[in-house]
């Protein structure tokens, strides 16, 4: 009786622990968010622009990028944590903590928003990019005079749930010491099994998730016209 | 100024090849409005298409301007390109952008960087379409006619030479479609713009075009003046379009009416003189004949008024050739065949 007393007070629960793997798991996704759009975005507009009939058909190019794309996005997130260990090392030094778990997140994350741009790319019209080809566009004045700025709410969309994704994710690398939030409910939430750290981690996830989707939102219908 | 020569294109849709165009001879003047015509299918959206390298053909030459456009690499192609405007049925604006910046979008892409001198030329275009207040607004504030004459403005940014019509008034109702006919005629006179347009309506020929093409199967099965291709038409796809902007059926056209002696039957065309003189009721009154109207129209190809009537020539003889004959010197043009 006591202990369900003490576990709905939150008694267990060192706030100091909490308030660092916040911002671990902020870190972590904003690293890891960053690097993802900056990689995924290019990665998603060759896609688009090698596939079959488009701008810059290339059926080679295309099934090699896309391959390459399906094999990461088949792999169970938790498995590209533990097989990229070495790579993370090798890259970072560290398999631990915020910097360890960057790596593995942005290779789980950058096919996932490739082929989510190159699906909002689609959704453009092909007219204006014929009304562009017979302007004497380029492939790059196609690319960053239309193309992108048509696709910006799909893009911004993309963003959105690859971030959500992402959470999902930094949470996962708790498994192999990537530390936030995910960390501490796996250590003390399931090894300690003190529900009330796992009860406050859930929460946070949660409204870190709630508050991207509606700020992703509000941004999708302010670039909507 | 425009010539296509022999020009063949075929798609290959699942390993089939299905030809768009077949042997294809098209020579459009400086200056002129030249239209094609055909149904959905005929492979007229190909061919103008082919003007601008949107597509390439399979065999056959282009020449612009005396330019072998075939020959242009990517660079030269691009460049030739902003001199060759065009519009389309559904505008293809981009969205994202304010009517001044979907204008101003070929003049950037022409390497232009001086604000205000884009500015300035924006203002100028929009001035000519007669959109000068909707300068800040997005496409899906305008109407369909209003974003057709956005896509105009965007079209004529680069000063072509050339401006190709893809379908520009299928997806606009009747009175739009008259004023945006209007707009793209005064800016034929005003910049001395070649005009080529698709689409599958005679009254946008008859409308705007000094010559016309009509497509079918990826032929061209007729073509020539305006006035003689819509008055008499000889391919049977012709005569289907004009009937449709009559809104004859093919029984009607002959206009042989129950009872009436086949022989006596004529087609008369009237044009230029014919049309400012009382020459109908003269030749009637002088040689004696009446005439039964069996069918008529009159109306106007682009500014030329002419009427065609078929009519029962009814008296003597000697008084019908009489009368035939005075018709025609009169320049009224008489079939008896047709």
């Amino acid at each position: 009786m006591e202990q369900v007393l003490q576990t709905l007070m939150l008694a267990g629960v060192n706030w100091g622990d909490i308030g660092w793997a916040s911002i671990d798991t902020l870190l972590m996704l904003g690293g890891a968010l960053s690097l993802t759009l900056i990689l995924g975005l290019p990665l998603g507009v060759a896609l688009f622009l090698t596939a079959p009939k488009q701008v810059l058909a290339a059926p080679k190019a295309y099934s090699a990028i896309s391959f390459v794309v399906n094999i990461l996005r088949s792999l169970p997130f938790v498995i590209l944590l533990i097989a990229m260990i070495p790579v993370t090392v090798w890259l970072t030094g560290t398999s631990l903590g915020v910097a360890g778990a960057i790596p593995p997140l942005v290779v789980g994350g950058t096919p996932f928003f490739a082929r989510l741009v190159e699906t909002s790319l689609r959704e453009v019209d092909r007219g204006i990019i014929e009304a562009s080809q017979a302007m004497g566009a380029s492939v790059r004045q196609i690319v960053m005079g239309a193309l992108l700025p048509e696709a910006l709410p799909g893009i911004i969309a993309a963003a959105t749930v690859t971030a959500i994704a992402l959470v999902s994710y930094t949470a996962l690398s708790g498994v192999v010491g990537g530390g936030g939030l995910g960390d501490l409910a796996i250590r003390y939430g399931y090894q300690r099994f003190q529900l009330d750290v796992m009860f406050v981690t859930i929460i946070l996830l949660l409204i870190m998730v709630q508050v991207i989707q509606s700020v992703g939102n509000k941004l999708v219908i302010h670039f909507s016209r | 100024m425009i010539h296509l020569s022999d020009i063949h294109k075929s798609y290959t849709v699942h390993k089939n090849t299905i030809p768009a165009l077949r042997g294809v001879d098209l020579s459009i003047v400086q200056g002129e409005i030249f239209g094609v015509i055909g149904h959905s299918g005929a492979g007229k959206s190909t061919l103008i298409r082919l003007i601008n390298l949107l597509e390439r053909p399979t065999q056959g030459s282009i020449t612009v301007g005396g330019e072998n456009i075939l020959a242009f690499d990517d660079r030269a192609l691009r460049n030739f390109r902003r001199k060759v405007g065009m519009i389309f049925q559904h505008f293809n604006l981009l969205s994202s952008k304010t009517v001044a910046d979907n204008v101003s979008f070929p003049i950037r892409i022409a390497g232009e960087k001086d604000e205000k001198k884009i500015n300035a030329r924006v203002d100028e275009l929009l001035a000519l379409v007669g959109l000068s207040s909707h300068k800040l607004k997005y496409p899906k504030q305008l109407s369909g006619g209003e974003k057709q004459r956005v896509g105009i403005a965007r079209a004529l940014a680069n000063g072509p030479h050339i401006l190709l019509c893809d379908e520009a008034t299928s997806a606009l109702d009747p009175q739009t479609t008259r004023s945006i006919l209007q707009l793209l005629r005064e800016i034929n006179e005003k910049l001395k713009l070649t005009i080529v347009l698709i689409t599958h309506e005679m009254d946008v020929i008859r409308t705007i075009c000094d010559r016309v093409a009509v497509i079918d199967g990826g032929k061209i099965v007729e073509s020539g003046p305006v006035a003689q291709v819509f008055l008499h038409p000889q391919h049977s796809t012709t005569r289907n379009f004009v009937m449709e902007s009559e809104h004859m059926s093919a029984d009607e056209s002959h206009g042989e009416g129950d009872g009436v002696e086949p022989a006596t039957v004529r087609r008369l065309t009237f044009m230029n003189t014919a049309m400012t003189q009382p020459v109908f009721t003269q030749v009637a009154r002088e040689c004696g004949v009446d005439f039964l109207i069996l069918n008529g129209r009159f109306g106007k190809i682009k500014s030329t008024p002419c009427g065609q009537l078929t009519v029962s020539v009814q008296g003597a003889a000697d008084n019908t050739r009489a009368a035939l004959h005075r018709l025609a010197e009169a320049g009224v043009v008489v079939e008896e065949n047709f």
